[in-house]
């Protein structure tokens, strides 16, 4: 997967650690410490100012967890969905000429550009009971069928916004493949899904991995696509860290809530890492 | 087998645009809903123009791409030239608080940003924090990463003997930098870069909880807008963004396509 | 070869770089203008922090307000920006680190704001306007001494049902929001507090109970209502009944005579349990920079000539007996904007409530939605 590895970089430590100082400055103001101020407000009673574990607690009681569960559920479910229908695609295009490949991996990357926001809208406006696909259906005599404000709304939401996530990495990741690698499973005499599944899908994993993440991070705390497509049944964890800060004004849980959640994705993140041995996120780049 | 995954990769395409789709003809509807084409007009567009507050909006966010891109992308550069040069275990460590951003939820990342600047503000008893500047550092906390994840895959691809050779032919150690290395990682440098410029013009999560009324972006107020009853004029927007951004990327396509051609060529002069 | 491409790239970005600037120019610099003061000769920018379809914007043909305002008045700028509901707007100032002018919350809200000390107490000097609001309307139980705020709008909350899909014979009270026959079609309040009132209403509670068990039966019955409720929501409530997606929803009497003018088949009808009366009104936060410009603005809106253009658009009734003169007759006669006394007679105000109370429903109402 990577070609040339240098052995020993040339180490020039004074020029490096000025070149990196501002980033490291800037990450530690902006990323980390941000990060102590949200575990300062989870631990925080929202009336009284003082040390308090009642925030962290709600989080495991009442109805939190099975929104939390819902979360990941749905969004584990689309970024499989992604990878699902990804591959084909990043795989179409990896095989074409150079020029078609560059026209086809900037459709992919236009939509990720244009509001998403209003690209949800959209679907509202196809799926809804009077909207554009039943209108449709209802010229065959067919409908209204329930198609918005369903699970499945929601999920065909995240795949939509999400897809391009997964499409980019796993082609880049394909593009690297070196064919002689295939050309030599076909010569020792594999049939094409054996070429498939022993050679090409191990290839493409961390860019499976790297898809997977992209899709899921995003999913797994959004708070618009559940509000415009989903039901009052498929609120989802970002819809309630949103309102504790929007509208509820309870600072202390939202930062509770958002510690777990940000905790639980560094756990899955950790875990499909772990899957693979080795952090390969490095050699993938969209 | 090649054919079928042809058409599906159309059918694919045709799922990724059918809701674009749906948004520009609204644009040239006559009757305000979405799902009922009652008529043609293009008085969307004179009412956007019209509009005195759309437009500046989208002035608005611009700057906050453009300037954050920039600052991301030399920040980001000199970082990742640095982190490349350094001992693989600190470079590992740093490139771990990297990633933090990319894996942290948007929501996560806003909402601690908000808390940290409200904080400062109470601090500093300025009641105006939120507004430019937090956006701006905003979005270039999270543009940075983008840059160094590009960035750094071209410095481990490059022949570490290229800057050598130019040492041994009497550059200057910043020249060899500035003739190779920089030329080297260029593409890095320049996809990092409209990676961070295209995440930033559309950020509407993080942007969402820094924002303040005196600075507000276009993706905050077209989220304003779909809390209300929407205006057709927004479809008109999005139609002539989609335009801009289709053009863009058309010219790009085009230059790097001529570029590598006469790279290919250039090969080929070398090997004879 | 890349040198051509980053090249072009600059140019691309300087271009629209200078797009920007062209673009921003109209919006002057507002992070500059720390005075204090609406002099003659120093531009201000006020920030105006509203309801959303809450000011005549000159749609249809309407007055559009801020622009008045900022010809009558050149050097005072509005950034105008909307909420959604009293607790949206709560949560932001409370938030803090923005600066707003002017807000327009409802009467239990500018109670809770008085009592937390987020608001200034106004320069009635500046606002001589205020001799035009009627008698009824001040001294009233939010700001007694008439000291922080000026009454913007009054109105009711009612059900507005789509007749084309409603039986006649369901309608009548608050039941009709938990009739499981509309299933899917029940729009609900996106607010804590009007979600419980009408819980309140329903189940002959006070709705200023400060009880626990009872607000604790009113998040029973909103949960037993949740699975009939297609979505809770604020200002989404125009498209969605307009477009006929739900059919009937609980909100405010202005706001369904501006739906009803997109739809001729929703009707309105004020529960017989008996409903909200609310008074919003105009009253400046103690974040605010431009207080005396605010005064200014403030003071515009309550001119009559300005109020009655504004009331014929927004649909809600007037404090101002003096503007219904400059508004369209069937605006003044409409039963729904000024409903005769013996239906406003079972109109309650929501009243302030103390700290625990409100932090309570709050957590009642995340059980509800996310139950």
């Amino acid at each position: 997967m990577q070609k040339n590895k240098p052995k020993v970089p040339p180490v020039r430590t004074g020029g490096s650690f000025f070149l990196t100082a501002p980033y490291l400055v800037w990450m530690v103001i902006f990323i980390l410490i941000p990060l102590g101020v949200v575990v300062f407000y989870a631990l925080t009673d929202p009336a009284t100012g003082l040390f308090s574990l009642d925030n962290l607690g709600k989080v495991f009681t009442g109805a939190f967890p099975k929104v939390f569960g819902r979360s990941i559920w749905y969004a584990l479910l689309a970024a499989l969905i992604c990878l699902v229908i990804g591959y084909p695609v990043a795989y179409y295009i990896a095989h074409r000429k150079p020029a078609v490949q560059r026209f086809l991996y900037m459709l992919v990357m236009l939509p990720m550009c244009m509001s998403f926001l209003l690209r949800t809208l959209a679907w509202v406006g196809l799926l809804r009971d009077t909207g554009i696909i039943n209108q449709f259906l209802g010229l065959f005599g067919i409908g209204p069928l329930p198609l918005i404000r369903t699970t499945g709304a929601v999920i065909l939401g995240m795949v939509y916004n999400y897809l391009p996530y997964m499409i980019l990495p796993l082609y880049s990741i394909i593009l690297k493949i070196d064919p002689l690698l295939i050309e030599a499973a076909e010569d020792l005499g594999c049939n094409s899904r054996h070429v498939f599944t022993k050679v090409v899908l191990p290839l493409s994993l961390p860019g499976i991995l790297s898809g997977l993440t992209m899709v899921f991070v995003p999913a797994v705390s959004t708070f618009y696509i559940s509000q415009k497509l989903g039901s009052t049944g498929t609120t989802m964890i970002g819809d309630v860290v949103e309102s504790q800060f929007k509208s509820a004004n309870n600072p202390n849980l939202g930062a509770a809530l958002s510690l777990v959640l940000m905790i639980m994705i560094f756990i899955c993140v950790g875990l499909m890492n772990r899957f693979v041995g080795k952090d390969h996120r490095e050699d993938v780049v969209v | 087998m090649k054919r079928l995954n042809r058409i599906y990769t159309i059918i694919i395409f045709l799922f990724l645009y059918l809701p674009m789709v749906v948004l520009i003809v609204a644009s040239f509807n006559t009757g305000k809903d979405i799902t009922d084409f009652e008529g043609f007009t293009f008085h969307r567009y004179i009412e956007l123009f019209q509009d005195d507050k759309l437009l500046p909006l989208l002035g608005n966010s611009l700057e906050i791409a453009l300037l954050s891109s920039l600052i991301a992308t030399i920040m980001g550069t000199a970082a990742a030239i640095g982190i490349h040069r350094m001992r693989p275990r600190l470079r590992s460590a740093i490139l771990t608080v990297t990633n933090i951003p990319m894996t942290n939820p948007d929501i996560v990342t806003g909402v601690s940003l908000s808390l940290l600047f409200v904080f400062i503000g109470a601090l500093l008893r300025n009641n105006t924090i939120l507004g430019f500047w937090t956006l701006l550092i905003a979005h270039v906390t999270f543009n940075l990463p983008y840059v160094i994840l590009s960035v750094m895959p071209k410095l481990t691809q490059m022949d570490p003997a290229l800057h050598e050779a130019a040492l041994d032919l009497g550059c200057t150690p910043f020249q060899a930098f500035r003739k190779v290395t920089i030329h080297e990682i260029m593409p890095g440098i320049v996809s990092g870069a409209i990676m961070a410029f295209t995440m930033s013009l559309d950020d509407f999560v993080i942007s969402y909880f820094v924002y303040g009324p005196s600075y507000v972006t276009l993706p905050v107020e077209i989220y304003n807008y779909t809390k209300k009853p929407l205006q057709p004029k927004i479809y008109a927007l999005f139609t002539l963004l989609f335009a801009m951004i289709l053009i863009m990327m058309v010219l790009m396509n085009f230059f790097q396509a001529k570029a590598e051609k006469k790279r290919n060529l250039q090969h080929a002069v070398r090997k004879v | 070869m890349k040198k051509v491409f980053a090249l072009f790239l600059a140019v691309l970005l300087v271009a629209m770089a200078g797009c920007a600037q062209m673009a921003t120019q109209g919006q002057t610099g507002t992070d500059g203008s720390n005075s204090t003061a609406g002099n003659d000769s120093e531009e201000v920018t006020i920030n105006v922090y509203n309801w959303g379809q809450y000011i005549a914007e000159g749609d249809e043909g309407a007055m559009d307000v801020i622009a008045e305002f900022e010809a009558t008045y050149p050097n005072i700028h509005v950034n105008y920006t909307t909420y959604d509901s009293n607790e949206t707007m709560y949560s932001k100032l409370k938030t803090g680190g923005i600066s707003v002018d002017v807000i327009i919350p409802s009467d239990y809200m500018i109670a809770r704001l008085i009592d937390e000390d987020m608001l200034l107490p106004l320069d009635f000097d500046n606002i001589p306007n205020y001799q035009y609001i009627d008698e009824a309307y001040k001294n009233t139980a939010y700001d007694p001494d008439n000291v922080y705020s000026i009454p913007y709008t009054w109105g009711t909350v009612g059900i507005i049902y789509n007749t084309k899909y409603v039986d006649a014979a369901d309608v009548g009270g608050w039941e009709l929001l938990w009739n499981e026959k509309y299933a899917g079609k029940i729009l609900m309040f996106g607010n804590s507090r009007d979600a419980f009132g009408i819980a309140q209403y329903l189940l002959g509670y006070d709705v200023n109970t400060t009880d626990d068990a009872e607000l604790q039966a009113c998040a029973d019955k909103l949960i037993e209502q949740r699975p009939l409720v297609q979505q809770y929501v604020m200002d989404e409530i125009f498209d969605l009944m307009e477009n006929e997606e739900a059919w009937i929803a609980p909100y405010y009497a202005g706001d369904y005579l501006l739906m009803a003018d997109e739809n001729p088949d929703l009707a309105f009808y004020h529960p017989s349990q008996g409903f909200n009366f609310f008074i919003d009104a105009m009253c400046i936060p103690s974040c605010a920079q431009n207080k005396e410009a605010a005064e200014t603005f403030i003071n515009f809106l309550c001119d009559p000539e300005i109020a009655g253009g504004n009331m014929d658009w927004i649909g809600y009734g007037t404090p101002e007996s003096a503007a219904k003169e400059y508004m369209d007759p069937d605006m003044v006669n409409s039963e729904i904007a000024y409903p005769p006394q013996e239906v406003l007679g079972k109109g309650t105000t929501f009243l302030f409530l103390p700290q625990e109370t409100n932090q309570r429903m709050e957590e009642l109402w995340l059980q509800v939605k996310t139950n």
